[in-house]
């Protein structure tokens, strides 16, 4: 059974927020660092409460920590240590092995998250402005009487108009496609899958591999948790509709190339059941938005491209393991919405972007490795992923197309990361634990 | 230098001298496990020697016949591993017998590595290792202990060579199939 009362609304809950915001926190010691913990713990939701009143709620929290925000907060050595190598060296250290070189070196990241001072993340989720802003002053006082907690930045988040469906900055509906967990009740859509053991995404529970193995120590921190890659990644909208001019001559054309790019239409139509023309009620259908394959019904890649995101980011049967390597995506949009047609106005905007997995190294490295940034990948020779891919100007994108494909040569980067970081998000019986922790050793720092 | 910027001609055949520490300075990649080493003109490639446990080599000729029949019942069955050749050897030092494991293959080991140790549990392909000293019992379920024990006992080669260097096993096939199209092109054409 899932214990829903005591693993973080993030995880299992995705809830109807218009608006947010990030904070990002550092402990100058761990007194004020578990004197915070202690008083935000009971504003975060488990998924039970989300479930039992999310429409009555008005925001919702969720708090997470860096390996060196555990540490921060008293957590001793021994149990440090039992926690995988790839979250204790953290992302900016894994950068290369995620593709942040370049443009997307920790070097070039805001708001302090390459820091080592980074310790914790508090999420705040918001059905509209005016609760956001009541939320951002509560937290400030908060804060303000915890002496040696830090703010190191925030983010606002902002959903892009037209609000009625989910779309980033580029204009791609988004949310189509996620596994679902077993036991959850949840019944998948046409196409999802079968239901993946919750150990794919909660630790203490059996995965697709076995009964779990190698769990953090003591059970009590790890249980219910979870862990989190945060990636804030900025759209260049401009450049991205300067493209599609580019390379389609009239809007339909247009239209097309944006529909390669990811696998779907704009609206969310999938490429492969819409292969020529694009098919808006398709793509708000769920029962019908996600029912594809590609081993029968596309394998050349005629309709979606092998290298465009979506085909990257869940081959679905043309991979091996797949149930090993899903992911479970939450986040927002951030940034003032660029209209149609506007000229570059030099604001930010993007998605601040979390993928939850159980294991980081096999499921959201493996992904930034070999699905987007490995040039090899399929076979394609000199190609990333044409959205998150790190693009320096030399790489490639081929369409596949009947009787010669088309490729487009020397691809601009349209995304750039502008900070990240691996969080671990306990479950609710744990953020007690690190609340209550004892280490008079340690308040001498 | 880039992946490519090496691979020049198939049609030339090329060696490649690999530096002693088996990494070319300053263009060692990481991987997730680890750096990643270097692709050759004879592709990407392992060499794990490791001591066998006193008295199993009865287990390691039982072995051979399971695999060839699995790989007949199943011929895709390594498919994952993007493989040109295996080999397996066992050899004698000093009465002790040791256990040599060879690899060509076409993509790093890093990056398909966890495909790999579920293969190898589902498949029993590396069941074998059990009786190697030094093996990790808990493999199934610990793919960093699997991939350490692997990188620890692989032996880097310093030198390679390809006749037809970089060309991937994929390509290959490509490249045959082709030919029987053409073959039967032509008879068609008759
Ligand atoms: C600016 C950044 C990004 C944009 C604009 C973007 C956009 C999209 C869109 C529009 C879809 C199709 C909708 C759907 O199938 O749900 C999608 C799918 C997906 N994306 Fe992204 N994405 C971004 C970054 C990422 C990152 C960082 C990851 C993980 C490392 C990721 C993983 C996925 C996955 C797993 C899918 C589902 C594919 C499927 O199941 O068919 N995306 N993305």
């Amino acid at each position: 059974m899932i214990e829903y009362e005591d693993i973080q609304h993030i995880l299992l809950t995705r809830v109807p927020a218009l608006t947010g915001r990030y904070e990002f926190l550092s402990f100058r010691n761990a007194a004020s660092g578990r004197a915070w913990l202690s008083a935000i713990l009971e504003k975060a939701q488990s998924a039970a409460e989300v479930r039992a009143s999310v429409e009555q709620d008005k925001r919702w929290v969720t708090v997470a920590f860096t390996w060196n925000g555990l540490h921060a907060l008293g957590v001793d050595e021994r149990s440090l240590a039992t926690f995988p190598e790839e979250f204790r060296q953290g992302m900016v250290a894994r950068a290369e092995i995620l593709g942040d070189t370049g443009q997307n070196h920790p070097d070039n990241w805001v708001g302090g998250l390459a820091s080592p001072d980074l310790h914790a993340i508090a999420i705040l989720f918001a059905r509209d402005a005016a609760e956001r802003n009541r939320c951002q002053i509560e937290h400030a006082n908060l804060v303000a009487q915890c002496e040696g907690v830090k703010v190191l930045s925030a983010l606002d988040l902002e959903a892009t108009p037209p609000f009625d469906y989910a779309h980033d900055h580029f204009g791609y509906r988004d949310r189509l496609s996620q596994p679902v967990i077993e036991g959850t009740g949840e019944v998948p859509t046409p196409g999802t899958g079968a239901p993946l053991k919750p150990g794919e995404f909660v630790l203490g529970y059996p995965d697709e591999n076995g009964p779990p193995a190698n769990l953090p120590q003591p059970e009590i921190l790890s249980r219910n948790g979870s862990y989190m890659a945060y990636r804030r990644l900025e759209e260049h909208v401009a450049k991205f509709r300067d493209f599609l001019r580019e390379h389609g001559k009239t809007p339909e054309e247009q239209e097309l190339i944006a529909a390669k790019l990811m696998g779907r239409w704009r609206s969310g139509a999938p490429l492969t059941l819409a292969p020529d023309k694009d098919d808006p009620a398709l793509g708000a259908d769920p029962q019908r938005n996600n029912d594809f394959n590609y081993k029968q019904m596309d394998p050349h890649g005629y309709a979606v491209p092998l290298g465009s995101h979506m085909r990257r980011m869940n081959p679905r049967d043309t991979a091996h393991n797949m149930n090993r390597r899903r992911m479970i995506r939450r986040g927002a949009t951030y940034g003032p919405h660029l209209p149609e047609g506007a000229a570059e106005d030099g604001a930010e905007r993007g998605i601040a972007a979390f993928v939850i997995c159980a294991s980081l190294i096999r499921q959201f490295e493996f992904a930034q490795n070999v699905w987007v940034n490995d040039r090899s990948f399929h076979e394609l020779g000199n190609e990333r992923d044409p959205i998150i891919g790190n693009q320096d100007g030399t790489l490639e994108f081929k369409i596949p197309k009947r009787p010669i494909r088309k490729k487009i040569t020397g691809l601009p980067a349209f995304t750039t990361v502008r900070g990240g970081a691996y969080f671990f998000l306990p479950g609710i019986k744990a953020l007690r634990y690190l609340a209550t922790l004892d280490d008079t050793s340690i308040e001498t720092g | 230098m880039s992946d490519t910027s090496r691979q020049g001609d198939w049609t030339k055949p090329a060696a490649m001298a690999i530096p002693e520490g088996s990494f070319f300075k300053d263009e060692v990649k990481q991987g997730r496990y680890g750096p990643i080493f270097p692709k050759t003109p004879a592709c990407y490639g392992f060499s794990i020697i490791a001591k066998i446990i006193p008295g199993r080599e009865p287990v390691f000729y039982e072995y051979a016949k399971n695999i060839e029949k699995a790989v007949a019942g199943q011929p895709d069955v390594l498919a994952v591993l993007k493989l040109h050749y295996l080999r397996w050897n066992l050899f004698e030092i000093k009465g002790e017998t040791y256990f040599q494991y060879m690899g060509i293959f076409d993509t790093d080991f890093d990056k398909y590595v966890e495909d790999a140790v579920g293969l190898f549990a589902a498949s029993g392909l590396v069941t074998v290792f059990e009786n190697l000293e030094g093996f990790p019992n808990d493999w199934k379920t610990n793919a960093p202990a699997f991939i350490k024990f692997v990188r620890d006992h692989h032996r880097p080669s310093f030198l390679e060579y390809g006749e037809y260097p970089f060309v991937s096993a994929d390509e290959i096939k490509k490249a045959l199939q082709l030919k029987a199209a053409f073959s039967n092109m032509l008879d068609q054409m008759q």
